[in-house]
């Protein structure tokens, strides 16, 4: 249980991230980059407006307001400027190291001595993960059972058609952008208040991590509808730190883990080609 | 009162290089409410262009679009599709593959109006969209939970057709709806479509190359060429009308034009 409860509380906080990034890339269908920066931007938010003795269940709202802000841009960016959306993604979270540093006033944030959403007892800190998890994914879903989110969810699938139907697909794409950005930014408040601190850095590899998670939870559990991929993207995120914290155990420094993570998304998307090909020479 | 009215559409695709394509050079159409137009001509007659202009995927040079006395000429796809209904030629393009027949429907019943947090797939909503798929005769009502993407090129474009028409459009515009279907799947898209044209007297402007179709559906047949109207039969004239009567008032107004380019090149 030792081991078993710091992952649990990883994978579930994670798996806001893994969420935020399954809306855009397989819901709006659209690579978005921008969370390396907006994980953080929830984070500074939160860490400031705690450190300034705000509200801390308001502070990790506006974390999610941040986050969204930040993916709003994203969304203009590769809307209306007509940026690829990995460039724009790319451009926003480099905007937003430089404004997240603005926002903290420095390039790291203590939490230690303030009162946090976040509670000290382990297991009441895996208890508030589970039901914000929980909440967000029954929005999340019920969200794409409105008109608005299935056209949201349409517009990923074929932007063309959507557009006959009177659907703006580039108010979609934003709104998706929003929205995805909004709940990772929500992520990075609770991830700043579970780890006591806001770091400028603390959004590098936020992506791959996401994707990670993503793909891992996809392969393993599957995903075909909303309910079981949005679940299945949450439950991977707790795989991926399973795997995260075997790969600690085997010898590996905390600072070889972005590699380690790398690693398994390229292998998670190698495989199922592999599969194919031996599969293939099989028959 | 006119239904559809273009007047004097121009359009020309990158003007002034060696591409150059004068693609509209002067349409003028009227259609009458519950009007079904068959629109051929042969390959960059103007005809997809033509459909474009009045949808408003592409807007005119020159000229205006209206639509039941409305002025759209300036309204893009988006703003305009609360007016119309359009089937596109690839059976792929008409529907969203990864969501459900029913949610295919529910996206098509709320064209046009704004969409808000109300519940996309309701049991009422269910009830109608079962009668209307009945109503295809191929059994796709009892299927409304069966992702789009699992149907057959054919139901496709037969759900694509019903999801054009389900919140009864001012127009229906069908882009060469039947041509990338094999001849069998082909001909009963196109009686499906005259039945249902027929039965909700839509104001329908269809573009096709099968001269067969072109005859055997519609009210009015337009010939297009080269960004013109060459000439367009009704009538008891339509009726009687037979795909080599057409080739050959094809190639006779041809043939005037080319001996008048001649006469004029001399």
């Amino acid at each position: 249980m030792e081991i078993l409860l710091p992952i649990l509380q990883q994978g579930l906080v994670w798996g806001l991230v893994a969420l935020g990034v399954w809306l855009t890339f397989r819901v709006v269908n659209v690579p978005d980059l921008t969370v390396d920066g907006t994980l953080t931007t929830g984070g500074a938010v939160a860490a400031r407006l705690l450190v300034a003795g705000a509200d801390p269940v308001l502070a990790t709202l506006a974390g999610f307001v941040a986050g969204a802000a930040g993916g709003s841009i994203t969304g203009l960016l590769h809307t209306r400027a007509k940026v690829q959306p990995l460039l724009a993604g790319i451009i926003t979270m480099t905007a937003l190291y430089s404004i997240n540093l603005r926002i903290m006033g420095r390039a790291n944030i203590a939490l230690l001595r303030v009162k946090t959403l976040v509670p000290t007892e382990p297991w009441a800190q895996l208890a508030l993960f589970a039901v914000v998890v929980a909440v967000t994914l029954v929005l999340v879903n019920l969200f794409f059972r409105t008109d608005l989110g299935l056209a949201l969810r349409a517009t990923g699938d074929n932007d063309a058609m959507v557009r006959t139907f009177g659907v703006s697909s580039d108010n979609m794409k934003l709104l998706g952008l929003v929205i995805s950005n909004g709940i990772v930014g929500l992520g990075g408040a609770l991830v700043a208040q579970y780890g006591g601190f806001a770091d400028a850095q603390m959004g590098i590899g936020t992506v791959i991590a996401g994707l990670a998670a993503l793909i891992l939870g996809e392969a393993v559990f599957g995903a075909p509808n909303i309910w079981r991929a949005t679940v299945a993207s949450v439950l991977g995120s707790v795989l991926f730190r399973g795997i995260v914290a075997l790969a600690l155990r085997a010898g590996f420094q905390a600072s070889d883990l972005k590699l380690v993570t790398a690693a398994l998304v390229v292998l998670a998307l190698v495989t199922p080609r592999w599969k194919q090909l031996v599969g293939g020479a099989a028959k | 009162m006119t239904h559809l009215q273009l007047e004097g559409l121009h359009k020309t695709f990158h003007p002034g290089t060696i591409n150059e394509v004068k693609a509209l050079q002067g349409i003028d159409l009227i259609m009458n409410p519950g009007e079904f137009v068959t629109v051929v001509g042969s390959n960059g007659a103007g005809k997809s262009t033509l459909l474009n202009a009045v949808a408003g995927v592409i807007a005119p040079d020159q000229g205006r679009v209206l639509i039941g006395g409305v002025d759209v000429t300036r309204q893009d796809e988006v703003q305009r599709a609360s007016r119309i209904g359009r089937v596109l030629q690839n059976p792929m393009a008409g529907t969203a593959p990864s969501l459900t027949i029913e949610e295919n429907l529910s996206l098509a019943l709320a064209r046009g109006r704004v969409r808000g947090l109300g519940r996309a797939v309701s049991p009422a909503k269910r009830v109608r969209f079962r009668e209307e798929l009945a109503h295809l005769g191929l059994g796709l009502e009892d299927r409304l939970q069966d992702k789009a993407g699992l149907l057959s090129g054919g139901q496709r474009q037969a759900l694509s057709l019903l999801m054009a028409t389900l919140q009864r459009p001012e127009m229906l515009l069908l882009d060469e709806h039947t041509a990338a279907l094999d001849p069998r799947t082909a001909s009963l898209i196109a009686s499906l479509t005259d039945r249902w044209v027929r039965e909700q007297k839509l104001t329908t402007l269809m573009i096709t190359h099968n001269l067969e179709h072109a005859i055997a559906l519609g009210d009015r047949l337009i010939m297009m060429h080269e960004g013109r109207i060459l000439f367009e039969v009704v009538g008891p004239e339509k009726r009687t009308l037979t795909i080599d009567g057409l080739r050959t008032a094809f190639e006779r107004v041809r043939g005037e034009n080319f001996t008048y380019d001649r006469a004029v090149l001399n």
